[in-house]
């Protein structure tokens, strides 16, 4: 009983240093994030970005490459020729990285859940810290969205990237089981 | 101790320009009619970019960035602040130059290790920019030192004072003023002479590898440079300062008027930008020449 209680105990217990939460507070406060237009959801970033709805309130902006870059949103559904396009761009930010899933095709496919070339669950091939519901979520939502991934940072909560890292066989292989291996090695084919 | 006053003199362009740029984010928000971020939120995207893993691309990528960021700081610690000097004496405008094109130089050569196309493409823009302003710049510079017989920015900013606002070089010489303004302008690389970091055309150019740490030293080489750039046109065109905060404030309405221009304005191509460079401004620059070497208009 005292050995299953200190083992809860510690487990809800914050495991971050002091530097890692002091540089949790400026990453909660400046997240610079890059959209991958895959779907509907695209649309809905504009007026969240401009005057009606201004993310940069929040320190959020858009940057133009996945290095910048600190948030990659699936703005929709993935195809399977987009998935791998998805994955590349997120081996390219650095970490800590966050992924944010909108409205229901990242979640289950959504009306395309009997597509063949559609991807299901956006979870199996890359860590989603948060998904905001919607079909699809109007800026309000999304920038609820995002107050929820600034307080999930704050708290050390949103760690799928070292979950990705940890559990990389794992996501590697529902990766190759829906893409396949690439056996031509050039700038057009991979 | 003359590396003491460099030290503080560094301090304080980091905090001041840091806390104006984020100042001035306010300001272009209230332009697109948004609330904008906090007024410190520079402060939090340096130091957020400070605390993340990067990449590096070899040392050609890693070292060019060090060079880039020392050259602009060394610069930077001789720009008088008001009537305060690190090193009396060396503030003379072709050492800055020169010293600014070190840094620039060593971002070319970072931006070119990664590797990547937009970053040469960006870098090349950069480069091309940086000569179109320049020409006519210096060629006012020259006159001026023609008129005035110093090259130090303390010795124009000395000239100007205890005239009052119209003894000011931007009013007794409006041509060159105007000039100044506009290749100012191309040395912030604000709009519309902002072709090299175009995010949505060549994934912002010299930028598109850095992240992390490069990309944190990165914003703070844009401070420092932003400082330099601003305080060298407050000097010689607006009297300087007679005291810090004259400086300050001159410094601060200067900027601000320099981002409410680049906030409407659309982007012009590169080509562009030269061709307007080596036309207008030049042609400002020669007229202004040629009335102060044969008239002394101006010059008393």
């Amino acid at each position: 009983m005292e050995i299953i209680s200190n083992n809860l105990e510690k487990d809800k217990k914050d495991m971050r240093k002091v530097w890692e939460k002091i540089g949790d507070y400026f990453r909660a406060n400046s997240i610079w994030m890059m959209w991958y237009c895959t779907g509907c959801g695209a649309i809905e970033m504009p007026p969240t970005m401009t005057s009606r709805f201004d993310m940069e309130q929040l320190g959020m902006g858009p940057m133009a490459t996945p290095r910048q870059a600190d948030v990659l949103l699936i703005t929709g559904y993935l195809s399977a020729k987009t998935l791998r396009r998805v994955i590349y761009s997120y081996e390219q930010m650095q970490d800590p990285k966050y992924v944010i899933g909108f409205g229901s095709c990242t979640i289950n496919g959504g009306i395309y859940y009997d597509s063949y070339a559609t991807m299901k669950q956006l979870d199996h091939y890359l860590p989603v810290d948060l998904y905001i519901a919607g079909c699809m979520p109007r800026p309000e939502a999304v920038m609820n969205g995002f107050d929820t991934l600034i307080s999930m940072i704050k708290k050390g909560e949103a760690k799928g990237w070292k979950h990705y890292q940890e559990n990389y066989d794992w996501y590697h292989e529902n990766q190759l089981h829906s893409l396949g291996e690439v056996y031509v090695k050039d700038e057009f084919h991979e | 101790m003359n590396f003491i006053y460099a030290f503080l003199l560094l301090l304080f362009a980091f905090f001041f320009q840091t806390s104006i740029t984020g100042i001035n984010r306010k300001v272009m928000a209230r332009l697109q009619r948004r609330r904008g971020p906090r007024w410190f939120q520079q402060y939090i995207d340096i130091f957020k970019a400070m605390s993340k893993g990067s990449t590096s691309h070899g040392w050609i990528f890693d070292f060019g960035v060090i060079m880039a960021l020392g050259g602009i700081m060394a610069t930077a610690i001789l720009i008088p602040i008001g009537p305060l000097k690190a090193f009396p004496d060396v503030d003379n405008i072709f050492i800055i130059t020169y010293l600014l094109a070190v840094g620039m130089l060593g971002m070319a050569m970072s931006a070119s290790g990664s590797g990547n196309p937009w970053a040469s493409i960006g870098v090349s823009r950069a480069l091309t920019n940086m000569l179109a302003y320049d020409v006519p710049f210096m060629v006012l510079i020259v006159s001026f030192i023609f008129a005035f017989k110093t090259s130090s920015l303390s010795g124009f900013a000395a000239l100007q004072q205890g005239a009052g606002v119209m003894g000011w070089n931007f009013f007794r010489f409006p041509l060159g003023g105007i000039l100044a303004l506009i290749c100012l302008q191309g040395m912030l690389g604000k709009k519309p002479f902002d072709s090299f970091i175009a995010p949505a055309e060549i994934a912002s150019g010299p930028m598109v590898e850095y992240g992390g740490r490069h990309l944190g030293m990165l914003f703070l080489l844009h401070e420092f440079s932003t400082f330099i750039e601003v305080s060298i046109i407050v000097h010689i065109f607006f009297g300087g300062g007679a005291s810090p905060l004259e400086f300050m404030i001159k410094y601060a309405l200067l900027y601000t008027f320099m981002n409410i221009i680049a906030g409407v304005f659309p982007r012009f191509k590169i080509d562009q930008a030269v061709k307007f460079y080596y036309k207008v401004p030049l042609a400002l620059a020669f007229i202004q020449g040629l009335i102060i070497i044969f008239t002394g208009l101006g010059v008393s």
